[in-house]
Formats: structure tokens, C-alpha cells, sequence
């Protein structure tokens, strides 16, 4: 447990950083030129997309082309403002204020990703509103405070359309305040690429993991919630470039980590042995 | 342990169990000197199943007892009961004669016992294969049994049971392979033209051409095809070098075929059934005309969204041997929406390509097509009569009847229309007191105090722990506030009894509660659903829509409401099964099966009175808890206490001993339990 004045949740990876090597990043379509002209625009950006797509990695990619730095906040159902905008502990029997990731990212002018928006409370719309919009101004109602975003300042926002739950629907006014990109799974021989690419293997054995995840995906919908991501293919990839048998390495990777209803598991493992 | 019964003690018996088909002529004499060589417990598991059995089979009920003494020779008490089971399953689906066939056969029933022991069957890999399938292909390909495997290019037939090997794991194998291979029939392009005569030869060298094109696309179920097979022989070599090419076509197959007439043709892999060209083109050419129009659609979709003229030229680019499309409109490329894709993939599984023609635009003529072609399959689907079969428990065999009863779903034709507003009108001050109770309960964020850790300090904490500290005492670690979302996300079935009990005064008393509860719900924001269920015979259950999960409580579901008017027998169990499966559809963190009752569980029909009624409607309770829903139920029959507590669970259930107060209890009642 944590102990008082500690504070815990969503402060991991929120530092600013910038991102010092270029990350690996092939892109789908205009999303580069689409991403850096909202940037230009002081527009904040919507990802849209299945998991494991290439989402947090294209908004590492574009922290490096625009060089700006990057806070990265991973939402969960019990994100709540104050845990984005900040609050006052005490220390040495003084009360505190300590910035939130977001009050940190508008004040350095970086980019801030809130990833799978959706599944933070609903409160959280408070402060994000007043800074997706023309205002562009984080209220901190605790400190009587407003802080207005510099121009480098971008928030992006990711989120699955994929989730069927009726709870996790991202309301209209919020995504309208947003210019959206919507990222699907590379195509084939793109995606093999990136497999053998991420994974360090070679491309033969990517392209089967290629052919592996499409199967996976055709069942979507019927007796999986999604497929396998690119992001599971390097997973399985990585696994197989250490030595691990292919056929172990998909089981571990991919079949296990898409199901726990025993006929799908041995449906998409019969799958991963149809094709090594 | 006693000894055994002598055969005077055993017709007593018999006798007594057995007096509806015993006459001067037939006595149970000669049955009961069979039994008397068995053991105590043998006898008393032929007893015992005498008497279940006699209950509506009566005649094979005498036929056990009859042929016991050669069962127990050959088996032992476990199999014997699942040999006289298998026979009263074969008596509800085909009668006495049947039954008794069944129960005389003991040949075949110990070949079976064998073949249980390391056979497979198509029931138990169906959806595992299913999932497969899919996977394989893209697109849902159906499975079915029949005699042997083969395909139409849509279903995949399977034989029902493969006992070919003597290991599980083995025929489970043959299975994959089998559904496979017939998948890559239509995939490699089989039922690209006319075969003529499709046995003999045909079969085989197909087999060869396909069995390479997936060892090069898909080479671990290659390999396991070349596994589960003899090699080829030597003779067909030459015909191999031809077929094994990369190119290699049905029309290589073909010509093979006919060089090779006359010599006989070697056994043929497991995994490879009948080749039926005919319906697979008939059932391809179908397809083929459906995924025109819809192409046809999507595309004028496409152009609609784009704004663009409705002969805007097209152009796609599609390959079987990549799953990989382009989509260009006007010139323009774009990303193809996933059901175009899905659709693309499944147009060049049958044509590797897609042809120009089919690019043109279409006119309205086509979309009507589509749709009246698309409501015929879904009607293929279901049931011809229309009902939907569920199993029902029978606690005296302690198994399942399958599929025995036909549950038929419908409106609840509307009634006066006024009725509701009548009734909200007369408690208007009762429902104004609900709504503010039930508001308050809606989202309710409660701030938790004195927390180890949270989003805020908690001032009061804070001042008494400094001057704990100040004070030389332990101050206290708990500081903080949090908020603690109590998020309602519950969906609630509410199930009405509307049997023929109900009929006077107590359907109004069930009417006017259900018009309270919806107020409240409608306040508290609870996603529900109401269904009234009543049933005569199994032949005919009926489970009667008043509201869908997807409904507003407006015009229409307030006319059903008032609609509700008795109907004919209790049968619960197979109402409980349908509900459940209603609502373990909606998603929600809670689900709840809130049952409005008058009585216990009652059909006149097929013994389903009393504790056989009883025993299913819990079994069917026990599957709705297995699937993570809530069973609660309000009853106004004062002899509830008997049989509710056996059915619900002791603290699952609340009388309401007038009925004239159910509908102002109710609502709280609701309350109590999903808070």
C-alpha cells in the first residue's frame, strides 16, 4: 500500500521527456502530415483504433518529428481530475501543491497523450474541454488558477470504437472538440515489416505471423474480442528470435493472450499450427 | 448391506411398480426371476430406474427391467445407466418401438461404449472447428454432420463421430485436417469449373493439388495432412511433378483424370471426402449473385459518403493469393470500411479477382434483391416452427431432456392505452415519493473519509492528527478523502407471471406493481426489460414481449402493460432459460431476474406438476446463477415458504402477502436488493 502523502496512480511515465532516438514508426496513410498540421493549428488530435495498432507509438514518433516533449498518461476508471491537474499534499507539516501530468505537460509546452480516454471518470471532462477548445486553458479550481497553454502545447487522446460496452461510449461533445485519425492494422505486407522489423526476425517467419493475426482477426466478433495486434505478432516475433519454437511462442504469446474460452483457445491454436 | 432381493420379494415389487402394464396374461414373474441372480445393488439401480421410467414410459419401463440381467452381464452400473438413458432419450424423440430397439441392441450399444472411450464427436469440436473455419477462411463457413465430409462451398459436412484411431487426440486431429482440407477445396479453386463425374480419380488428385497449395501457404496443416495419410504411391508420380506446381488448377486435375480412367484408383486420405460439384457451383453461383448486389451497395455507400456521382469510376484491386485490397474512388485512393473489406476477401476467395463488370453502379432493383434475400436466410436459420428449443431438467433420471420444450416469443398485444396514465394518476403521490427516493440513488458519488490514501486531504483528519502529534500521541495515517463512484450499471429482467392463477383481481395488483416499478426504474436510470411467460404443454411455452432492453417506456409498452391478461399453466423452467439467455446478452456489471409470481411452478401436461416442475425451475435458476445473473423473486402465495427457499436460495426471495400492497412494495423491494 501506499502510505499518506504518496501519491499514487496515472504519475508513472508522466514526466516530460523528450525522445531522444527517432522511433521506429511506418506510417498508414497521411496521419504524419495530418498530425503535424493539427499541431500547426493548435488542434488537438483523437486516435481512434483497435489495441495494439501502432497508436502510442505514433505519438512517441511524432513527439520526436516535432520535438517537442511527451507525457504519457495511461487512463483508468478511477482517474479523476485532480490526479491529471494536481493537488496539495503535506510535507513538513505543510500543505503542498504538486502539479499533475497535465498541469506539468501544459507548462512545458509538451504533448500530452491520454491513452484510452474513456475508461477515466467522467470528471475528467472538466479539465479537458476548457483545453481541447479555442480557449485552450487548464482551470485548476483548487489553486483559483488558470493556465494557459503555450502554442507547442497539444493534447491527443486515444480510443477503441471497438469496446462493446454501452459504459464506454466517448460522448459528442468531447470528441467533436477533436480533429480524429482513425488507425487500423497495417496492411499485410506493411505489417510484416514491422514484425520482422520490431521482432527481429526474418521476413519469412513474419509474414506467417502476418497470416496468423489476419486469421485471428477474421474472428472478431465471433468468439474473439479482437484479434491479435501487431503489437502480440512482435510479441510472438520477439519470442521466436530468442528461440523459442514458433508454434510455443505464438501459443504464449498470441493464443493465450486473446481468450480464456477453451474452444477459441484451441481454435486459434490450431490456427497458429495450420501455419507453422 | 442386506442381501438380495429372491425373486418373490422382486415381483412384489415389480408388481407395485410396474401395475399399469401388467395384466392376467403378464405378470412380472418372469422379469423378477431375471433380477433375482443380481446383486443388492443392481437390482436396486433397476428398481430405481423402474420407477423413474414408469412415470409417462411405462411399457419401457417393463422392457428395462426386462433386459437388465444381460446389460449388467456385459457392463457395469455406470454404463448400464447411461444405456437405459440413451433408451428413454430415444423414447421422447421416437417413440416406444425405437426405445425398445434401442434398449435390445446391446451390441451395438457396447461397440459404442468402446467408441466412447477414444471417438470424437462433431458436437464436441463444432465450435473449436467453427472458430477454425473462420479463422481460416474469413468468412463464417457452416458445419454440419453427414455421412461423409464434403462441402457446397458454404457448410462443411462432417461425419458426426470419427472413431478412426484409438486415441482422442487422434480423431480430434482428423477432425482439423478434414474441416480444413474441405475449406481449401473451395479456396484452391475446386468448384472453378464443371468436374462432370466427381468420384474415382477426381477426388484424389484434388487431394494431391491441394494438399501442396497448403503445404506452401499454411505449411504446418500441410505437414499434418502428409501425417495422417499413406504416402502416395509410386504409380502416381508423374501425376504429382503436375499437380505439386504452383499453378496447378482443378483443370490439371481434370486432365489427369482423364488419362487415368479404367486403372483403379488407390484408397484415399482420410481427411478427404466426396467431391459435389454440382451443388457446390449451385450453392457458389448463389453467393456469388448476394456479394454482387452488396458490393454493388457498399460502393454506392461509399460514393453517397463522398459526395460524389453515383457512376463515379471505381477501381479495385483485390488478389486471392494477398489478402491485401485497394480501393480507388475518382481517382482517389482510400482505406476500405471493414465490411467492404470483409466482403472483397470473400468475393476473391470464388473468383481470385474482381471482374469489372461488377463495379458498376446498381440500381434499387438490386438493393431490394439484397434485402429480401438477406431476411430469407435469417429465417433458414431459426427454427421452421419458429420457436426456439431449450432442455429441461428431470430430476428423476437426474438428467436433461434435450431440446424438450418449444418456447415461442411474442408481443403482448396492447391494450387501453389509458391504463397506465389511469393508474399513475390514482398513486400519483406514491410515485412522486419513489421518483425522489429513486433520483437520490442515481450516480451517487459517496465521498469516503479518513482514507489511507485518495484525491484530497481530509481537512478534519489532518487538524486532529497534528495535534495527536503535537500531543505526544500516534497520530493517525488515514488523511485523505475519496471519492468513490457508485456507478449503477445494472440491467434487470423483470419476469411476470402470466398464468391462468392470476386471472381477477391479481393481474391488476401485477399490472399496477409493474407500472410503479417502471416509474422507479425510468428514475433510477437501471436498464430493464419486461416479459410475461405462461405455457401449456411443452410442445407450446410462450414468453410474451412487454418492453425489449431497447425500448423507451413510451406509448407502446405502456398499452402492453395493461395488455397483460392471463393466460394458461406455469411451466417456469423453460421461461427461466429463455429469460436468462434475454438477459445474459445485455451488458452489465449486475444483472437481475426479478420474477413477479402467484404460484409455484405448474403445467398440467406432461407431468410437469409438482416436484418435477419444481426441480426444473431450480436447475434453470442454478444455469442463470452459473451465468453470473442474480434470480430474485416477489410471490403473493402464502405457500411460498415451502418451495421458494428450495428454489431461490433462503434469502432470494419476499412475500407480499396481499397482493393488494404489491404494487407499493414492490418498487422498495427492488431498491433493497440493488443497493
Amino acid at each position: 500500500m501506499n502510505g499518506p502523502g504518496r501519491h499514487p496512480r496515472a504519475t508513472s511515465a508522466a514526466e516530460p521527456r523528450e525522445t531522444a532516438a527517432e522511433p521506429y514508426y511506418q506510417p498508414l496513410a497521411d496521419e504524419v502530415a495530418l498530425f503535424g498540421a493539427a499541431h500547426a493549428a493548435r488542434v488537438p488530435v483523437l486516435l481512434k483504433g483497435p489495441t495494439g495498432c501502432g497508436k502510442t507509438r505514433f505519438v512517441e514518433y511524432m513527439a520526436w518529428r516535432l520535438a517537442r516533449p511527451l507525457v504519457t498518461v495511461a487512463c483508468h476508471d478511477d482517474l479523476t481530475a485532480s490526479d491529471l491537474v494536481g493537488r496539495y499534499l503535506v510535507v513538513n507539516q505543510e500543505t503542498v501543491w504538486v502539479d499533475g501530468p497535465l498541469a506539468r505537460a501544459v507548462r512545458a509546452g509538451a504533448l500530452c497523450y491520454l491513452d484510452e480516454i474513456v475508461e477515466a471518470r467522467k470528471d475528467t471532462t472538466v479539465v479537458i474541454h476548457p483545453l481541447a477548445d479555442a480557449r485552450r486553458i487548464l482551470p485548476m479550481e483548487k489553486r483559483g488558477e488558470q493556465l494557459a497553454a503555450p502554442d507547442e502545447f497539444m493534447l491527443i487522446l486515444s480510443y477503441n470504437p471497438g469496446y462493446q460496452s454501452v459504459l464506454k461510449e466517448m460522448k459528442a461533445s468531447t470528441r467533436q472538440r477533436f480533429v480524429a485519425i482513425e488507425f487500423g492494422y497495417p496492411s499485410p505486407e506493411l505489417e510484416a515489416r514491422i514484425v520482422a522489423h520490431e521482432g527481429g526476425v526474418d521476413d519469412a517467419t513474419a509474414e506467417r505471423l502476418v497470416r496468423l493475426g489476419g486469421m485471428t482477426r477474421n474472428l472478431k466478433g465471433n468468439g474473439l474480442d479482437e484479434g491479435a495486434s501487431t503489437r502480440l505478432l512482435v510479441h510472438a516475433a520477439k519470442l521466436i528470435a530468442l528461440g523459442v519454437a514458433p508454434r510455443v511462442a505464438c501459443e504464449g504469446a498470441i493464443t493465450q493472450a486473446l481468450s480464456d474460452d477453451a474452444d477459441m483457445l484451441a481454435a486459434v491454436g490450431e490456427l497458429a499450427r495450420a501455419v507453422f | 448391506m442386506t442381501g438380495p432381493y429372491d425373486s418373490r420379494e422382486l415381483e412384489e415389487r415389480l408388481d407395485e411398480l410396474l401395475f399399469p402394464v401388467l395384466s392376467s396374461r403378464r405378470t412380472a414373474a418372469g422379469i423378477a426371476a431375471g433380477l433375482a441372480p443380481l446383486a443388492r445393488a443392481q437390482q436396486d439401480l433397476v428398481l430405481h430406474w423402474v420407477k423413474v421410467a414408469v412415470h409417462g414410459a411405462g411399457e419401457l419401463a417393463y422392457q428395462i427391467a426386462a433386459q437388465a440381467p444381460h446389460a449388467f452381464a456385459r457392463f457395469g452400473p455406470a454404463e448400464v445407466e447411461r444405456w437405459i438413458l440413451g433408451a428413454l432419450d430415444v423414447y421422447d424423440r421416437e417413440g416406444l418401438y425405437a426405445a425398445s430397439a434401442a434398449l435390445k441392441d446391446l451390441g451395438a450399444f457396447g461397440r459404442g461404449v468402446q467408441a466412447a472411450r477414444s471417438g470424437v464427436a462433431l458436437a464436441e469440436v463444432e465450435r473449436m472447428l467453427t472458430g477454425f473455419l473462420r479463422g481460416l477462411a474469413g468468412r463464417a463457413l457452416a458445419l454440419a454432420p453427414d455421412e461423409h465430409a464434403w462441402t457446397d462451398t458454404e457448410t462443411v459436412y462432417l461425419p458426426a463421430r470419427l472413431e478412426r484411431y484409438a486415441s482422442r487426440a487422434q480423431n480430434r486431429e482428423l477432425y482439423c485436417a478434414s474441416a480444413a482440407f474441405h475449406w481449401g477445396q473451395a479456396r484452391y479453386g475446386s468448384f472453378d469449373t464443371e468436374l462432370g463425374e466427381a468420384s474415382g480419380w477426381l477426388p484424389l488428385l484434388e487431394a494431391i493439388r491441394i494438399e501442396a497449395r497448403l503445404r506452401r501457404d499454411l505449411p504446418g496443416l500441410g505437414e499434418r495432412l502428409a501425417r495422417l495419410r499413406d504416402p502416395w504411391p509410386a504409380r502416381l508420380d508423374a501425376a504429382r511433378a503436375r499437380l505439386e506446381r504452383p499453378g496447378a488448377t482443378v483443370r490439371d486435375s481434370l486432365a489427369l483424370r482423364d488419362g487415368l480412367r479404367g486403372t483403379p484408383v488407390p484408397p484415399a486420405p482420410p481427411w478427404c471426402g466426396k467431391l459435389d460439384g454440382e451443388r457446390a457451383r449451385a450453392v457458389r453461383a448463389a453467393r456469388i449473385a448476394r456479394e454482387r448486389t452488396l458490393l454493388a451497395r457498399e460502393l454506392a455507400g461509399l460514393r453517397e459518403q463522398r459526395g460524389l456521382a453515383p457512376d463515379a469510376p471505381v477501381r479495385l484491386e483485390a488478389h486471392r493469393e494477398r489478402d491485401e485490397f485497394r480501393v480507388e474512388l475518382a481517382g482517389e485512393a482510400l482505406a476500405a470500411p471493414p465490411a467492404l473489406a470483409r466482403l472483397l476477401a470473400s468475393i476473391v476467395q470464388d473468383h481470385g479477382a474482381i471482374a469489372p463488370e461488377w463495379l458498376v453502379a446498381a440500381g434499387e432493383g438490386a438493393l431490394a434483391a439484397q434485402a429480401h434475400d438477406g431476411a430469407r436466410v435469417d429465417e433458414s436459420g431459426a427454427h421452421a416452427e419458429g420457436g426456439s428449443l431449450y432442455d429441461e431438467w428431470d430430476h428423476r433420471r437426474g438428467a436433461y431432456r434435450r431440446d424438450w420444450c418449444v418456447l415461442f416469443e411474442s408481443d403482448v398485444p396492447q391494450g387501453d392505452a389509458a391504463y397506465v396514465g389511469a393508474v399513475r394518476t390514482r398513486r400519483a403521490g406514491a410515485i412522486a415519493q419513489l421518483k425522489r427516493r429513486f433520483e437520490a440513488l442515481r450516480d451517487e458519488d459517496r465521498l469516503l473519509k479518513r482514507e489511507p490514501e485518495g484525491e484530497d486531504i481530509d481537512f478534519d483528519a489532518l487538524v486532529e492528527a497534528w495535534a495527536d502529534a503535537r500531543g505526544g500521541r500516534e497520530p493517525s495515517a488515514r488523511l485523505f478523502t475519496r471519492r468513490r463512484r457508485a456507478e449503477r450499471d445494472i440491467a434487470v429482467m423483470i419476469m411476470v407471471d402470466m398464468s391462468g392463477s392470476t386471472k381477477g383481481w391479481v393481474n391488476d395488483c401485477e399490472r399496477e406493481a409493474l407500472v410503479m416499478l417502471c416509474e422507479a426504474l425510468e428514475a433510477l436510470g437501471d436498464r430493464y426489460a419486461i416479459y410475461g411467460f405462461s405455457g401449456w404443454s411443452r410442445k407450446r411455452c410462450e414468453s410474451y414481449r412487454v418492453k425489449r432492453f431497447d425500448e423507451d417506456y413510451g406509448e407502446a409498452v405502456r398499452a402492453r402493460i395493461a395488455g397483460i391478461a392471463p393466460r394458461d399453466y406455469t411451466r417456469m423452467g423453460v421461461a427461466v432459460r429463455h429469460l436468462a439467455k434475454r438477459l445474459a446478452g445485455v451488458e452489465a456489471r449486475t444483472r437481475v431476474l426479478f420474477t413477479l409470481s402467484d404460484g409455484k411452478p405448474d403445467d398440467f401436461h406432461d407431468g410437469y406438476r409438482g416436484a418435477y416442475g419444481i426441480e426444473d425451475t431450480r436447475q434453470a435458476l442454478i444455469e442463470a446463477r452459473q451465468a453470473g445473473i442474480h434470480p430474485f423473486c416477489v410471490t403473493i402465495d402464502r405457500a411460498a415458504p415451502e418451495y421458494l427457499s428450495r428454489l431461490y436460495g433462503p434469502a432470494r426471495w419476499t412475500l407480499v402477502d396481499d397482493a393488494g400492497r404489491l404494487p407499493l412494495r414492490v418498487a422498495e423491494i427492488y431498491r433493497r436488493i440493488t443497493c
